[in-house]
């Protein structure tokens, strides 16, 4: 169905055409052929750069031409400018420009390279890209899906609406909102690309429509509405489905169809064609199929369609059934304009068809643009009020001062205390003690009674202090055992090392009890000898540790072979100079741990347990062992950290969402990439193509234009 | 009146003219204490000049201005985190990125740094939420603490707090040893001849009651309050709490003294045969038996910090031990006489031991130095640190309990007293409670010394008020966050240290298979550069400059570290010079 536009516009190719004819006899007639000029009137991708005209006359074309408006912009840096001067005077011409295939492949390996060491840098990285974050939502956001619902809501819109006055971000007029869209210069080369991309469509589009009205095959033409119609059905009847709508406007379409076919006498087997087949199909088994099929068709389109798409449409049809066909014939309406032929109210009025005017179609993509860009604007604004919140913030927080406590610290003194007596002489005035105490006790035995218990008070025992006077008792001799026999070394050597006075040295300190314990003098004597019958604790120790140094040094490993080289037999020795060469010392080991605290053995056994669960290898980017057990120090569970900080440690690498599927990278991933994270600049400029060449740049610059428009490149992720 | 009348009339004037200015409004003197704060050196610097007050009275006035515009906040950022608080949760030392460091290391280590810095704050910050404080006994002037008798302390408490000093007179099978359960809820004793108790001590509520008909020589609760182990004449026993009998283990035969590991689930018991041996009791295996060979071993404790078990001999030796080898880890003279008793505090930092020469002596158990020693009068038989570090110490018939005696000097008397009936036998603090149990031969005492317990407790550990459910679920965790015992040792750090001696052995191999060594440092090599500037001499002064760089690097170090030390004690010269300030000061005029 061609529209009247459509029918001028075939008009004015017509005389275009003939006027072009006219030309080419006119221009045959010189007998020398001239050679065609492409003109260039819709813009398009299949614009070849080696074919540049200058306006459609058959002049060259000059750099000067393309570059003149160069030197009267004043965004173009001065350096471009002269170089293009430069270049403008260059005789030499220019090398060829990358074909298409090689930038986008340049360009994709870029972005590959970039992506990818991002990635690998990045703590955490979401997949799929571009999720709706969850939680809470923007305020704007959820107003913008609400809908007016009750009157007065509907009278209160309709009023604001009327006004011009703005409705969901009560902030903005619309007049603001327009001059907060002014685009960014990349989102400007988004949409001149995205604008470019539908006029060359169109001018596909319109070429091929031309082309196709041209033939006349009426095959062809048959064919393709054949094809057509079943397209149509399959459609329609997805349409039904997925957009009942919709489906009931193209019923409605098609009940048009069927009341003309029932208008017309087509496919009713009156025609001369019909008759002469009529006569033809009593012998002939073709004739008869094609009449057949005349009736099947016309069968066909006046069958009335019925399609449930609403509860309201399936009752009314419901009732419908049971009155007879006829009765309904006349009932589904087309025409709005007349009342008498209302059918359903609920019907909105049916669209103008977009199948042959291209119009209303790129007028949709426009808006779908105009959404778009709404939403980068929204997305920019609400960033930028973001930025404004923090920076202040930012400012003021080096001027907050930290009130510190000082920390007192408790100073490791050494005890000095000036109290002397009390040393060694315990034991002795424990004994003179208990000797006088047991004397006492057996006087006064008679006198007390079993049940009660004798308390010793404070006076008590000042007196019994001052009755006793301190013996110091001679330290226990040092036995000189044979331990050191089985080394080399003197013995003197070692009694330097431990000295038995500075084992036990610590002075003691008595401690005052407000009551003292009831003494129950037998056991307390019983216990005392019991201590005193393990002879000298001290030097037993002493000898104890002796024993375990002397296991830890290293060995002497004698490899002599007696009479190996000179006489051997009983009483002879081998010789000084082959025990000196056959006599191997090792290595001696680390210093004990215990040197210096005489009253302390610490074993030097390494503990191979533990080795087990012990890393033993450094990881990798660690260059020595501190590095790497500085960065461990730190545990990550539950036990030691808060909870926050337990999953902040522990979160993973790599996040995907379930069942969503992960879609490669496309170019415009990036560009939102690149427009969101604003503080980093842009990572990767894909309209840009960087080359050595500075020559090139001016047909770079041309390339641009294709390079947006280029549909979504898959880029690796 | 004549005198008071006008100065009456001239107060009254006087607020006049003061209504006449608008009301002060609170933020205004915050902001103005705030900001008075954020600049001190400003203010002291500008003390002098702003003699004339003039210019003193005008700044307010522009501030007012200012602040109807706008509401500031008076505290912006982040609350400040005291340096206090901040270097309680400091872990080890912070690592440095070396200079010639490569990329990947870089920012191995920075991430690293960051993420244990934020995880200090935030331990920091959250250690606000641990509000319960310890409290002391504090005497009147000229009173001792040690003389306030406990009925005088319980009648003086709250009800709750004083019907937690009671005593249970079981005098037939007596003397009693004790155990608390790890929540501080249960209370098990177990009397020498024989009888077995378990009580939920605070209720009073009897869960079992016993008698095995054998000597009894130690009790222990095992990780819940649902078994316990006791050890009997011949053999260890384990009990359910209602009683029941569950096992009798034959392989621990002649047990004198239990310690319960409860991390490890290992139960680790002293015989008279001189063995000590490992029964973990999530498997009921025996984990390890080590013959001593020092003789019949009665005295032991462990270190909660370590897991190593302590053990004191009749020689006057302690010896630290664990499962892994067969030989004491660390061996001590402590004691001329025999040891008698032993305990080491919760942080693993200090041992206390008394012995039969009378003296009582603690020890830094890091390093295995005597802090100091003290003379009681009869000596020790009993020993016992609480949470907070609070000593006890039976003497005879005679509790004392010792406060600060972990510090670096010792003390002179005991913060309290209190006598009982008969020996003591058993002694054990209540954990998270401040009360002190006793075992001893007329049967059990229950004594309240404030500031005894812990008054923080972590819920998912150790929680007193936890419910039947919440025990089994802590079971289930304890269980899977359960600790090998191949990591007892005397270091626990040492998990997270590479081992040095396999890696040495690795690294020398790899040396010898490669013929170089990967690790070391690479040694500068000049580049050559042309036109002449690669000459000898330019080469050499190049590999000059390098080679001290590293040397360089050490004395900025040292000589900044220097002029901190020297600005911090100027500080708090400076400090003491001006008196303490307080927050209170701006209030003052």
């Amino acid at each position: 169905m061609a529209t009247a536009t459509s029918s001028e516009e075939t008009l004015f190719n017509d005389d275009e055409r003939k006027h072009k004819k006219l030309l080419e006899a006119i221009s045959s007639m010189g007998g020398r052929k001239r050679k065609k000029q492409s003109e260039r009137s819709e813009a398009s991708v299949q614009v070849s750069e080696f074919f540049v005209n200058a306006e459609g006359t058959g002049e060259k074309v000059n750099i000067s031409d393309l570059l003149g408006t160069v030197e009267k912009t004043s965004g173009a840096s001065n350096k471009t400018k002269k170089q293009l001067r430069n270049l403008q005077n260059s005789k030499g011409t220019l090398a060829l420009p990358l074909n298409k295939q090689q930038t986008e492949k340049i360009q994709r390996g870029i972005a590959y390279e970039k992506t990818t060491k991002e990635n690998q840098k990045a703590e955490q990285i979401v997949f799929p890209l571009n999720q709706e974050s969850s939680g809470p939502k923007q305020v704007e956001q959820v107003v913008a899906g609400w809908k007016a619902q009750t009157p007065l809501e509907q009278e209160i819109f309709r009023l604001l609406h009327s006004n011009s006055q703005p409705v969901n971000d009560p902030v903005l007029t619309p007049v603001e909102e327009a001059s907060l869209k002014a685009m960014s210069l990349e989102e400007a080369k988004i949409r001149r690309a995205e604008l470019q991309k539908t006029r060359a469509l169109q001018s596909y589009y319109e070429a091929k429509a031309k082309r196709e009205k041209n033939i006349k095959s009426k095959k062809y033409h048959k064919i393709q509405k054949k094809g057509k119609r079943k397209e149509f059905l399959k459609q329609f009847e997805e349409m039904v489905k997925t957009n009942p709508e919709g489906a009931l406007e193209e019923l409605k379409k098609m009940e048009l169809s069927r009341m003309e076919e029932r208008m017309s006498l087509k496919h009713q087997n009156s025609g001369k064609w019909a008759k002469s087949k009529a006569i033809m199909a009593k012998y002939d088994d073709s004739a008869r199929k094609a009449m057949q099929e005349q009736l099947q068709m016309n069968k066909d389109l006046t069958q009335k369609i019925v399609v449930p798409s609403d509860d309201e449409h399936e009752s009314n049809e419901e009732g419908l059934e049971t009155v007879p066909d006829f009765v309904n014939d006349p009932e589904p309406i087309i025409d709005p304009v007349n009342p008498w032929m209302r059918g359903q109210l609920t019907h909105e009025e049916p669209e103008v068809s977009c199948v042959t005017t291209d119009e209303p179609q790129t007028a949709e993509q426009e808006n779908e643009e105009e959404e778009l860009i709404g939403e980068f604007e929204r997305k920019r604004k609400l960033r930028q009020a973001d930025e404004e919140d923090l920076i202040p913030t930012e400012e003021q927080k080096p001027e907050s001062e930290v009130v510190e406590e000082d920390v007192v610290e408790v100073s490791d003194k050494e005890e000095e205390e000036d109290e002397e007596e009390e040393d060694v002489s315990e034991f002795n005035t424990l004994f003179r003690f208990m000797r006088s105490e047991k004397t006492l006790e057996e006087d006064e035995e008679g006198l007390l009674n079993e049940g009660q218990i004798r308390v010793r008070n404070i006076e008590d025992l000042e007196v019994l202090a001052e009755d006793v006077d301190p013996q110091p008792i001679a330290a226990p001799s040092l036995p000189q055992t044979a331990v050191g026999e089985a080394t080399s070394e003197p013995p003197n050597k070692k009694k330097s090392e431990i000295d038995l006075k500075e084992v036990l040295t610590k002075d003691a300190k008595v401690v005052q009890v407000p009551f003292l314990p009831t003494v129950d003098h037998d056991e307390q004597i019983s216990i005392i000898k019991e201590a005193f019958a393990g002879d000298d604790v001290i030097s037993d120790f002493i000898k104890d540790k002796r024993k375990q140094e002397a296991a830890g040094k290293p060995k002497v490993v004698d490899l002599t072979l007696p009479g190996w080289g000179e006489w051997g037999g009983v009483g002879l020795k081998p010789s000084r100079w082959k025990r000196k060469r056959f006599r191997i010392k090792m290595a001696s080991s680390p210093p004990r741990q215990d040197r210096k605290l005489p009253d302390t053995i610490i074993s030097e056994n390494r503990n191979t347990s533990i080795a087990s669960h012990q890393v033993s290898q450094l990881p990798f980017p660690f260059q020595n062992t501190a590095q790497f057990e500085s960065c461990i120090r730190t545990p990550i569970g539950q036990t030691w950290n808060t909870q926050g900080v337990v999953k902040k440690m522990t979160k993973p690498k790599v996040i995907t969402k379930l069942g969503a599927i992960i879609e490669p990278m496309v170019k415009e991933d990036f560009i939102n990439k690149t427009t969101t994270s604003a503080g980093k600049g842009p990572a990767i400029m894909l309209g840009e193509n960087k080359r050595a060449n500075k020559g090139r740049e001016w047909s770079s610059a041309k390339h641009q234009g294709r390079r947006g428009s280029q549909k979504r490149k898959k880029q690796q992720t | 009146m004549s005198a008071v009348m006008p100065e009456l009339l001239t107060s009254t004037h006087v607020e006049k003219m003061k209504k006449k200015k608008p009301p002060k409004r609170y933020w205004e003197e915050t902001e103005n204490t705030d900001q008075s704060q954020r600049r001190p050196e400003e203010e002291e610097g500008k003390a002098g000049q702003n003699q004339n007050e003039s210019t003193v009275k005008e700044r307010p006035l522009k501030r007012k201005n200012d602040e109807r515009l706008e509401k500031k906040d008076p505290f912006p950022g982040e609350a400040p985190i005291p340096h206090k608080q901040l270097q309680k949760f400091q872990r080890g030392e912070k690592c440095k990125v070396p200079a010639g460091a490569r990329r990947r290391l870089k920012e191995a280590i920075t991430s690293s740094e960051a993420m244990s810095e934020h995880a200090q704050k935030q331990a920091a910050r959250y250690d606000l939420l641990l509000p319960e404080d310890a409290g002391f006994l504090e005497g009147d002037e000229d009173e001792d603490t040690n003389t306030i008798s406990q009925d005088d302390i319980a009648d003086a408490v709250d009800i709750t707090s004083g019907s937690k000093y009671f005593s249970l007179h079981l005098s037939q099978f007596g003397p009693y040893r004790l155990d608390y359960s790890r929540t501080g809820r249960h209370l098990l004793v177990g009397g020498k001849k024989g009888h077995v108790a378990c009580i939920d001590w605070q209720t009073k509520d009897l869960m079992c009651e016993m008698n095995v008909m054998e000597t009894v020589n130690d009790v222990k609760w095992l990780h819940t309050e649902a078994m316990f182990a006791v050890a009997q004449k011949r053999w260890l026993y384990i009990y359910d709490s209602k009683g029941v009998e569950l096992h009798c283990v034959k392989k621990f035969n002649d047990v004198l003294r239990m310690q319960f590991l409860p991390y490890h689930f290992l139960l680790a018991t002293a015989s008279a045969t001189g063995f000590l041996q490992y029964l973990d009791v999530s498997v009921g295996k025996e984990v390890a038996a080590i013959c001593t060979k020092m003789g019949r071993l009665d005295v032991m404790a462990q270190n909660p910090h370590n897991a190593v078990i302590h053990l004191g001999h009749p020689n006057g030796t302690i010896s630290l031990w664990s499962p892994n080898q067969k030989e004491p880890l660390v061996k001590m003279l402590c004691h001329r006489g025999a040891v008698r008793s032993l305990t080491v505090d919760k942080t693993g930092t200090y041992m206390v031991t008394s012995g039969l020469d009378r003296k009582l002596k603690v020890y830094d158990i890091r390093a295995f130095k005597p802090l100091h020693s003290c003379f009681l009068p009869a000596g020790a038989s009993c020993l016992s640190l609480s949470q907070r570090g609070l000593l006890s110490a039976a003497t005879g018939d005679i509790v004392q309990v010792y406060q600060n005696i972990l510090g670096s000097s010792p003390v002179s008397k005991p913060y309290m007293a209190h006598r009982l009936r008969g020996q003591i036998w058993g002694l054990a603090y209540c954990p998270f409670e401040d009360v002190l149990g006793i075992g001893h031969g007329e049967g059990f005492t229950s004594m309240i010394v404030p500031g005894a317990g812990e008054p923080n407790f972590d819920a998912l550990d150790t929680n007193p008020f936890r419910s039947y459910e919440q025990r089994q679920e802590w079971e289930v965790k304890a269980l899977l966050e359960k600790v090998q015992p191949e990591l007892i040792g005397l270091h626990p750090e040492q998990l997270s240290k590479v081992d040095q001696a396999s890696f040495e052995q690795r690294h020398k191999e790899q040396v010898e298979a490669l013929g170089f060594d990967p690790l070391a440092k690479v040694k500068f090599k000049p580049k050559t550069k042309k036109k002449g500037r690669s000459s000898a001499g330019a080469i050499e002064k190049r590999k000059r400059k390098v080679a001290h760089e590293d040397q360089r690097d050490e004395i900025r170090q040292s000589v900044q570290e220097r002029t901190e030390r020297e600005k911090e004690l100027k500080e708090k010269s400076n400090e003491k010079k001006l008196g303490n300030k307080s927050t209170l000061d701006r209030f003052r005029k």
